[in-house]
């Protein structure tokens, strides 16, 4: 398009007024067309879903792309920056000369090329018609494009600066709401094409440039050189944007549809530490380990959707999140909830999902170390939950005979309900006299010398002061070596899986590890380390 | 939206006029265009809108980021006193900043960015918000024990040097009784 648009004869006289700004400009249009129908895509978390969903079959890599859809996002935005800031610098060059050109302050042919359409039966190059008042802002704020362009960077501008990490994190309000000037944006580049400014000449076997350019005074007058006539291209970025806006339209009816849908508190607890653990029930809901949802509470906010992993298991008839103070939303929630008489129904709740790669892998491995550290853990309760259910059922897709779970945190605070389900499944697994099928640690790695005074003190009793299970607590950090060794050493000639959901220091070091203590010899251990992503 | 501090958005997007404003009056100034003054002018007002804008606040509530280098910065604003702590002053400096901006297309966008800018610190200043350098804190060490003051002026009881060598050649003779029990019975 560019090459059609800029290099051909027909352009010619255009070229002339303008230089290679033209050129300029229409190539960051085209780049902007491209990546303003990209960028309504990522944010389409359903439609995502749906992509996941029919790529079951296929490879786990492509899968997984859909969860850097807010990289993506951002990285295209970045490119619409960029290519705007483009756009516009080339574009005042445009208007500065055409403005110019109007004046008469260039060549003869070029005041020529300016004063078409001044008379009748000609067609107009130069799109500055009047003469008096000449000034580039005039014709800016006076045509469609420009006052739409004007416009649109602006709202550009105000989404970038609200969208800085600075400002997304700390006062989210802000940005979402800002954020929706996107509409605006949409709208306006739709009809920022429509005045056809950019002028192409149209009469070319009638008016042959190369023999007419010298003669600008004879147009009109000889026969060889009738005046050149000129049409302006159509908009031509609807064509780009309008499947993902009708695409995004469709998303947000969705959430909308979700959000009328009903949904059953079964229970409401408040945990110790200020954790709240909603357990919901909703027609329809099918979820798998380790994903996540949306909750939308209109008695706090109306438009803001907040993620939560789930920590209950596909098996289970309900689903269930724990919830931490954090923040406003959740500081309102917990306190709605605690003014809550005994037994009653919560407030409406919204509940959009699940999203989120499936950790099915877990199943897969005879052996799997899993860690996790600090909120990490979260999604190990649902995995872990499920792990259980389906060793009692004797599910024939478990492969799982001995799980390692490496709980690494600086306190346990915020985290006793997780202690809790530990503790659960350490009691069904003696009554089942299946001591062996999960070992766990916690490392507490925030300890100091009272902990430790405390801990000297308990030293004799059964189960760990700090959490009340039967296996101990150790401080400080794991040493990985150790524990590889262990496992090694206790299950040779298996294939290990080892999950993480933690930092990415950490991640760096077990794989590392995981390396170091693999065997090529079948007949000994094998480490694979898998990057999720929970 | 109670807890927002306003100035920290009106700091983002008067750093990001700052800049547009500077990029519109090199392009106003390098192309020559007509009204290439208020291009020229739209420069420095960039640059001093820049510097000024630079070092973010230390926020009320929370942990405040600096931006990477602010430090320099951080000290000149803050050698200007009342003048860069209050907001109303910030907002009345933009909005008379941008003025001259408007007067030519090239810097248009950045005088209504600045504008902007200018109100979203009028809101800040009307809640009350103001500017407060971040300096790199002391840490504040714990005062020492008593005990580490005064260390012991003898060193600890030992037999004479007879009885040492005894020790390292004899080890049954070197064998004493404990006075109290040292096994857990």
């Amino acid at each position: 398009m560019l090459l059609r648009g800029s290099i051909r004869d027909n352009f010619f006289y255009t070229r002339h007024l303008l230089g290679s700004a033209l050129a300029w400009a229409r190539a960051p249009a085209a780049v902007l067309n491209f990546n303003c129908m990209l960028i309504l895509l990522p944010v389409c978390r359903n439609l995502l879903s749906l992509i996941r969903g029919s790529l079951m079959c296929c490879s786990r890599t492509m899968r997984r792309q859909m969860d850097r859809n807010l990289t993506f996002h951002k990285l295209v935005a970045y490119m619409i920056a960029l290519m705007t800031a483009i756009h516009m610098v080339a574009h005042l060059l445009n208007v500065e000369w055409y403005n110019n050109s109007r004046q008469g302050v260039y060549d003869e042919l070029s005041t020529t090329l300016s004063d078409l359409a001044d008379m009748e039966n000609t067609t107009y190059l130069n799109p500055i018609r009047t003469t008096n008042l000449q000034i580039p802002l005039y014709f800016a704020f006076t045509s469609i494009a420009g006052l739409t362009g004007i416009i649109i960077t602006l709202a550009l501008i105000l989404m970038i600066t609200s969208s800085m990490e600075v400002i997304r994190r700390s006062y989210f309000e802000v940005f979402w709401y800002t954020h929706h000037l996107f509409v605006i944006f949409f709208a306006g580049l739709v009809i920022h094409g429509i005045g056809g400014i950019v002028r192409r000449q149209s009469n070319m076997e009638e008016h042959n440039f190369t023999l007419c350019k010298d003669q600008a005074d004879d147009w009109g007058k000889i026969p060889e050189c009738p005046n050149p006539e000129f049409e302006g291209g159509p908009a031509a970025t609807w064509m780009w944007v309008l499947g993902p806006m009708i695409i995004y339209a469709a998303e947000r009816l969705l959430r909308l549809i979700r959000y009328v849908q009903n949904v059953q508190y079964r229970k409401i607890v408040m945990r110790p530490s200020k954790v709240l653990e909603l357990q919901l029930v909703k027609k329809g809901f099918k979820m798998e380990v380790g994903q996540y949802i949306f909750l939308n509470c209109p008695a706090i906010s109306q438009l803001e959707w907040h993620p939560f992993t789930m920590t209950s298991a596909p098996e289970e008839d309900f689903f269930s999140v724990h919830i931490r103070s954090a923040g406003d939303w959740t500081d309102k929630l917990i306190e709605i909830m605690q003014k809550l008489p005994e037994g009653a129904q919560g407030p409406k709740m919204g509940v959009d999902g699940p999203f989120g790669t499936a950790s099915e892998d877990v199943f897969d491995y005879e052996v799997s170390m899993l860690v996790g550290a600090g909120i990490g853990v979260t999604p190990f309760a649902s995995i872990l939950k499920s792990i259980w259910y389906r060793f009692k059922d004797n599910d024939p897709k478990l492969r799982t005979r001995k799980i390692y779970f490496y709980w690494l945190c600086r306190e346990t605070h915020a985290f006793e309900w997780f202690a809790d389900l530990l503790q659960l499944l350490e009691k069904e697994m003696e009554q089942r006299g299946l001591w062996d099928f999960l070992t766990y640690k916690l490392f507490l790695t925030g300890w100091d010398q009272s902990h430790a005074d405390h801990v000297m003190v308990h030293f004799d009793e059964d189960t760990d002061v700090v959490t009340g299970l039967k296996q101990k607590t150790h401080y400080g950090r794991p040493s990985w070596d150790k524990e590889f060794e262990q496992v090694r050493r206790d299950n040779p000639a298996s294939v290990v899986g080892m999950f993480l959901c933690g930092p990415a220091a950490l991640a760096n070091v077990l794989e590392k590890k995981c390396g170091k203590y693999s065997d090529v010899d079948p007949r000994r251990t094998k480490f694979y380390f898998n990057k999720e992503n929970f | 939206m109670g807890k927002i501090e306003w100035a920290m958005w009106a700091n983002e997007q008067a750093l990001a006029s700052g800049l547009i404003l500077l990029a519109g009056g090199i392009v106003g100034v390098a192309g020559q265009f007509r009204g290439w003054e208020f291009a020229a002018y739209a420069v420095a007002a960039g640059v001093f809108v820049c510097l000024l804008e630079y070092p973010r606040s230390k926020r009320a509530k929370g942990t405040s980021v600096e931006r990477s280098g602010q430090y320099c910065f951080t000290v000149c604003v803050k050698a200007f006193g009342p003048l860069t702590r209050n907001y109303y002053v910030r907002a009345f400096l933009h909005a008379a900043i941008c003025v001259p901006g408007g007067f030519m297309l090239a810097t248009v966008l950045g005088c209504v960015c600045l504008g902007i800018a200018s109100l979203i610190y009028l809101a800040a200043a009307i809640r009350g918000e103001h500017w407060e350098p971040i300096l790199p804190r002391k840490d504040v060490r714990k005062p020492v024990a008593e005990s580490i003051k005064n260390p012991p002026q003898n060193p600890p009881p030992r037999p004479p040097p007879e009885t040492r060598r005894k020790q390292a050649k004899d080890l049954e003779g070197a064998a004493y009784d404990n006075p109290s029990s040292v096994t857990d019975d």
